[in-house]
């Protein structure tokens, strides 16, 4: 009990902290001291191939820019209480020294003093992205962290199947808003009802809670960095029923205004004047 | 922002998949698939191992392992489904420090030896143990310094033959279930008021009714698979099916209800006044007065009962803490508060009053009372005053919680509406758990809204066999078969010609309650005490007594478990027993339904099952042992040698109790070979492959008849045209359970309603639709709201219940300037009980690896603590370390935090206190005052 919250399952199967904390520190040394020297390993470029599935810190700048401006230096993983964040070495398949979290092993535990993000000396953990003003003043709100979005693989859900689960709906900080559950009428029993979570990707953190709640033997929950597990609807329709829509459309590109197809890209003139294929 | 393109992210997939190809053993994969395609799983229908409310499962079986389980599609209760518990049946049998042979504490020359470490021994030498302490028990304090803590998860058979060799053998009342902490207030609820124990309803109620309000019921967590039912009942007809949760903090339960009424502990004794208020005094008309004339009386008790601790000067003497001392006067004199002065009016108490508890000793006693004293009672509990008892949120107005409380009653005297009410530990675990019972049964039935297809109070059962067991077979102190209680000449008359006992062998002092065995444990009254199917050292509050008691007492503590747990931790002999599905067993669930399973597979390692074990020790003991002269009462009584009788029944002085009770002709007329058991194990009847070297040393070959069939068919003979009537055995094996009394083979979903239930035909006078025909408690004596008027003569009802008024009274310990958190603890969906079996299943373990503390986020900041933080949490009585939860499931009021006890790192009930309710000796695990401060 001396441990910190929840750190009792983790602690089963990992090295112990003081252990692992030594080796992170040397770990995000040695490879901040190559980052700085300008010395490119070859390795990587190799590793960097596999981070689209690089779940980031709260805060973290878009994949590119946190690339370009995080130093490796390992300060976001020492302060993590939970030691939730991994300084990527080689062999784990992400950009070497940058951190990362698996939330099947340590999920982000959703800290309201977010301890990562303020000691970033680069900003590639952006304290803004992570704040609210409240009361005029900045303060720190680990709700708005956007660190990945949770997935349910509803064939592998159990809740799907009937069994009264919600084991990722209860494990959820911000349940309600970010998980709820759906109500759906079980036809085939008459008399139960299946209580089915439903991820709402505008209050999902990414935490991974969820995934590493989840019961099955590989989770039918799971989070995934928000560019590949979402989609994006277009900005060229409004939800007619909701008054927030327009605020996702209001950054349009007016320069994208025009589209184009394989029937379209022809000028017109040069359309009109191609009538050969048409007397065949 | 860099979008990452489509064919990137396919690479690296597909590395992905081809690096975890590397590491999955895809082979295994695969031999399963043909294992399944072989159809070597043999399946068989049985029980799920954990809640009241009785799931059916199947259970699939290859070369002697359990492999996996299914929801069974044709149980009435679950229709295929279970919850996030039951999906994992198949894994509990199989943790890795699963217990595989006896452990005794020994020197390094191998003797006993209380203060030394734990080694393995024989079955020979575990039983030599337990007999020559239970010899010196008998000696130094008689039969009733033998104790067991029992259980409501004992099979049917085990609790039988626990029961009996306790009974009718040690003549020892001193046995009593982890049920006692679960649901005897719902028993005094029901014997008090009905005469009879166990709900009228059944599950069905939640299909029929369209008002379902939980008091104190966390269903969504506790009950899943009825809160499924309840969910599908809302989404059947959302506008009229409505759904109300009141509870002291927000739950799941609240995602569903329409209304939810966070209310101050305790004070559910109010808001049933108030219901009843509204209808006496301001809705005459709903009063359904046929009702209540022809099948009711009013009735009331005495208030002066204490709170179920011990007495300061006892406490005091036994060198509790001055501290404990501040909350233990309260057991002596209570001084009456402001807050329940109003209530207690028409008892003549006024705020300042000295209360003193001198009715502690009968707090069961009640009396007959007139509807216009019952009317008295009832004035003070108009809304304001119970909603300035009662509203349990601060940031909450009382306009807001007064137009709740309206909404309620607006609900409840609708006569359109069909209402249950359904309770477990809110209202059970509770110092007034008896009356607020009681409470629910009179607004029921001043609107006759009792034992009607979608109307009644429904108690629904936490364990998997309270019902079926701890209170059918009777493994309470108090009690025998069929509701039989000790006290009564000719209940054990019954008992005893069943048994084939000499007349006076029953023992007909029964007061030896849970808490009470503990407290004897640490008073030096109780020699040798034997946990079976518990864990009583980590269940019990103000748990820093008995485990400090159980180490440094002269006491031989025993525990039989399938897994290490803090019980075994402060015993001194460890026995390993067979679970669920490696022994034959049966159930009886929430809703009367019993249900009965087979051997699937053999025990892991030399375990044996719980019956064994409880039959070999019979073997040890004869006539001359143990029915002799012996004081009992604390020496105060005696009771009676028996030896003489015994010889004129054709027993000798050295016949032993296993020829009487277990090995006797009747027993011995079940053949091994019946074809009920073909093509399964019976450890017991045939022994089995693992030639486990038994209580003689030599490998065990069984008893050579059926013993479960055996114990089954004695057991119902109790029940059988009692109103307890239940089916044959084999009768069970081919139906997916069923509800008693069975009657010709018929179940019976409403019981005292003449339309389902064979007795209240039996019973009812002609033209009447209902009779309340439990014999119990049925002559009182008469008198107004304060007193018994001898002058007013006794009061016969025959086939009527009751209808009680209860006053408001304070909690037994409430928060005060040092203390100042109100503390509740119970259950998470994911664990069982105390996590024996849960917390060894690696998925259950990972939802829910630890007990946190959960806290309003407002009144942590205002604490200085935060989300994640490790307190203290301090009571009077003990403190332990948790974590804050802000967020999540419970969301508590300030002032309030809730903590699970199914985690032994997070040993709560070393903080809660042994307050019960002085009716039913349960305890009260929703209230006491704690503080909190960082670690």
């Amino acid at each position: 009990m001396e441990q910190s919250k929840r750190k009792v399952d983790s602690a089963l199967k990992k090295p112990k902290v003081t252990e692992r904390r030594r080796f992170l520190t040397i770990m995000a040394q040695s490879i901040g001291l190559s980052a700085l020297g300008g010395i490119i390993w070859t390795g990587y470029v190799e590793e960097a191939k596999s981070a689209p599935l690089t779940l980031r810190p709260p805060g973290a700048l878009a994949e590119d820019d946190f690339l370009r401006t995080c130093i490796k230096c390992g300060q976001c993983a020492e302060a993590c209480p939970y030691d939730t964040l991994i300084m990527a070495k080689p062999g784990d398949r992400k950009p070497m020294g940058t951190p990362y979290f698996i939330p099947r092993d340590i999920p982000c535990y959703m800290c309201t003093d977010i301890p990562c993000v303020p000691v970033c000396p680069t900003g590639a953990l952006d304290e803004d992205s992570v704040s609210s003003i409240v009361d005029g003043k900045k303060s720190l709100d680990i709700n708005k962290a956007k660190m990945g979005i949770a997935i349910v693989d509803h064939d592998s859900c159990i809740a799907f199947w009937g069994i009264q689960c919600d084991a990722c709906y209860r494990a959820c900080p911000i349940l309600g808003d970010a998980i709820s559950i759906e109500f759906i009428r079980n036809e085939r029993t008459g008399k139960h009802a299946k209580l089915v979570p439903v991820v709402h990707s505008d209050h999902c953190t990414g935490c991974g809670l969820c995934e590493h709640a989840c019961v099955t033997e590989k989770a039918a929950i799971f989070v995934l960095p928000r560019e590949v597990g979402m989609g994006k609807p277009g900005d060229y329709y409004v939800k007619g029923w909701s008054k927030k829509d327009q605020e996702r459309v209001k950054e349009r590109n007016l320069n994208e205004l025009k589209t184009k197809t394989e029937r379209s890209e022809k000028k017109p003139q040069d359309y009109l004047n191609m009538d050969e294929e048409l007397f065949q | 922002m860099s979008t990452i393109s489509r064919r990137d992210f396919l690479k690296s997939a597909a590395a992905a998949t081809a690096a975890s190809a590397v590491g999955m053993s895809v082979p295994t994969e695969v031999e399963a698939k043909a294992n399944t395609a072989e159809g070597g799983w043999r399946w068989d229908k049985a029980v799920c191992r954990f809640c009241g409310t009785g799931c059916g499962i199947m259970v699939a079986t290859k070369n002697g392992k359990i492999v996996a389980v299914k929801g069974d599609p044709a149980a009435p209760v679950n229709r295929g489904l279970n919850c996030i518990k039951g999906y994992f049946n198949a894994k509990i049998m199989y943790g890795a420090d699963r217990l595989t042979t006896p452990l005794l504490r020994m020197n390094n020359k191998g003797e006993f030896d209380k203060h030394g470490k734990f080694a393995p021994v024989s079955w020979k030498r575990a039983f030599d143990e337990m007999e020559t302490h239970i010899r010196r028990a008998l000696k130094e304090g008689g039969p009733e310094a033998i104790a067991v803590f029992g259980s409501g998860q004992y099979t049917i058979m085990e609790g039988y033959a626990a029961a009996k060799m306790m009974k009718a053998g040690f003549r020892s009342n001193a046995i009593d279930p982890n049920a006692r902490h679960c649901m005897a207030s719902a028993v005094v609820g029901f014997f008090q008021t009905f005469g009879i124990d166990e709900p009228s309803g059944c599950y069905d109620d939640i299909e029929i009714t369209d008002t379902i309000v939980t008091w104190g019921a966390n269903m969504a967590e506790m009950h899943p698979i009825l809160w499924a039912r309840v969910t599908d009942r809302k989404l059947s007809d959302p506008e009229r099916v409505k759904v109300v949760n009141i509870s002291t903090y927000r739950h799941r339960c609240s995602d569903l209800a329409d209304i939810e009424i966070i209310f101050r502990p305790g004070s559910d004794l109010a808001m049933w006044n108030y219901l009843a208020r509204e209808i006496v005094y301001n809705h005459p008309e709903v009063i359904d007065w046929d009702f209540v004339k022809k099948h009711t009386v009013f009735a009331t008790g005495f208030v002066e009962t204490g709170y179920g601790m011990r007495m300061p000067d006892e406490a005091r003497a036994l060198g509790y803490s001055g501290k404990e001392l501040e909350t233990i006067k309260e057991e002596a004199n209570h001084t009456v508060s402001e807050r329940e002065a109003a209530g207690l009016s028409p008892l003549g108490y006024k705020a300042g009053d000295n209360m003193k508890m001198v009715h502690r000793g009968h707090a069961l006693g009640h009396w007959g009372i007139s509807f216009e004293e019952f009317k008295k009672g009832l004035e003070p509990y108009t809304l304001d005053y119970v909603a300035s008892v009662a509203k349990g949120d601060p940031d909450e107005s009382i306009e807001v919680f007064k137009g709740k409380l309206e909404a309620l009653r607006d609900l409840y005297i609708d006569k359109s509406r069909g209402m249950v009410s359904f309770w477990t530990m809110g209202m059970n675990q509770h110092y007034r758990g008896s009356w607020v019972n009681e409470q629910s049964y009179m607004v029921h039935f001043l609107l006759g809204k009792q034992a009607k297809p979608g109307q009644g109070a429904f108690s629904l059962t936490g364990q998997p066999s309270a019902c079926g067991t701890a209170r059918e077979v009777g493994t309470f102190t108090h009690r025998l078969p069929a509701d039989m209680l000790v006290k009564i000449p000719k209940h054990r008359k019954i008992s005893e010609k069943i048994w084939k006992l000499p007349s006076g062998t029953i023992n007909p002092v029964g007061t030896q309650h849970m808490v009470k065995i503990h407290r004897q444990i640490e008073d030096g009254k109780i020699k040798f005490a034997w946990v079976n199917v518990c864990n009583a050292f980590q269940d019990t509050a103000n748990a820093n007594h008995w485990i400090k008691a159980a180490r440094e007492k002269d006491v031989f503590i025993v525990t039989s478990d399938g897994y290490p747990g803090i019980s075994a931790k402060v015993s001194d002999l460890v026995l390993p027993s067979a679970m669920i599905y490696e022994k034959w067993g049966a159930y009886g669930n929430a809703e009367r339904r019993t249900q009965h399973w087979r051997q699937q597979v053999l025990p892991v390692g030399d375990a044996m099952s719980d019956t064994w074990q409880w039959i070999e020790l019979s073997k040890r003991f004869t006539v001359k042992d143990l029915w002799g002269e012996a004081p009992i009462a604390n020496g105060k009584k005696k009771l009676p040698n028996v030896i003489g009788k015994a010889k004129a029944m054709g027993y000798d002085e050295n016949t032993t109790m296993f020829e009487i009770l277990f090995a006797n002709d009747y027993f011995r007329s079940f053949k091994a070979d019946d074809p009920i058991a073909a093509g399964f194990d019976d450890t017991e009847t045939n022994g089995d492959s693992r030639n486990v070297l038994g209580s003689d040393g030599k490998p065990w070959k069984g008893y050579g008849f059926f013993i479960h069939k055996a114990l089954w068919e004695e057991y119902r003979k109790f029940g059988i045209g009692h109103g307890h009537d239940l089916a044959d055995f084999d009768t069970y094996h081919r139906v997916r359970g069923l509800r008693w009394p069975v009657v010709n083979g018929k179940d019976t979903p409403w019981r005292y309603n003449v339309k389902y239930d064979p007795y209240a035909r039996k019973h009812a006078k002609p033209g009447e639709q209902f009779a309340f025909y439990g014999p119990a408690l049925k002559t009182i004596k008469r008198g107004n709201l304060k007193r018994i008027d001898p002058k007013l003569g006794k009061l016969h009802l025959p086939n009527r219940a009751k209808i009680f008024f209860r006053p408001y009274m304070d909690p037994t310990e409430q928060p005060d300037n040092e203390y100042d958190v109100w503390l509740c603890t119970g259950r998470v969906i994911e664990h069982w009980h105390s996590g024996t079996m849960t917390m060894r299943v690696p998925e259950l373990f990972r939802a829910m690896p630890e007990a946190l503390c959960y806290m309003n986020p407002e009144y942590a900041k205002s604490k200085g603590l935060k989300d994640g933080d490790l307190v203290w949490v301090e009571s009077r009585r003990g403190r332990v370390k948790a974590h804050i939860e802000t967020r999540g499931r419970n969301r508590p009021p300030k002032g309030l935090v809730f903590i699970p006890w199914f985690d032994e790192r997070v040993f709560i009930n070393k903080v809660c206190l042994d307050h019960t309710c002085p009716m039913s000796k349960q305890t009260d695990y929703k209230k006491c005052a704690v503080k909190i401060y960082k670690a």
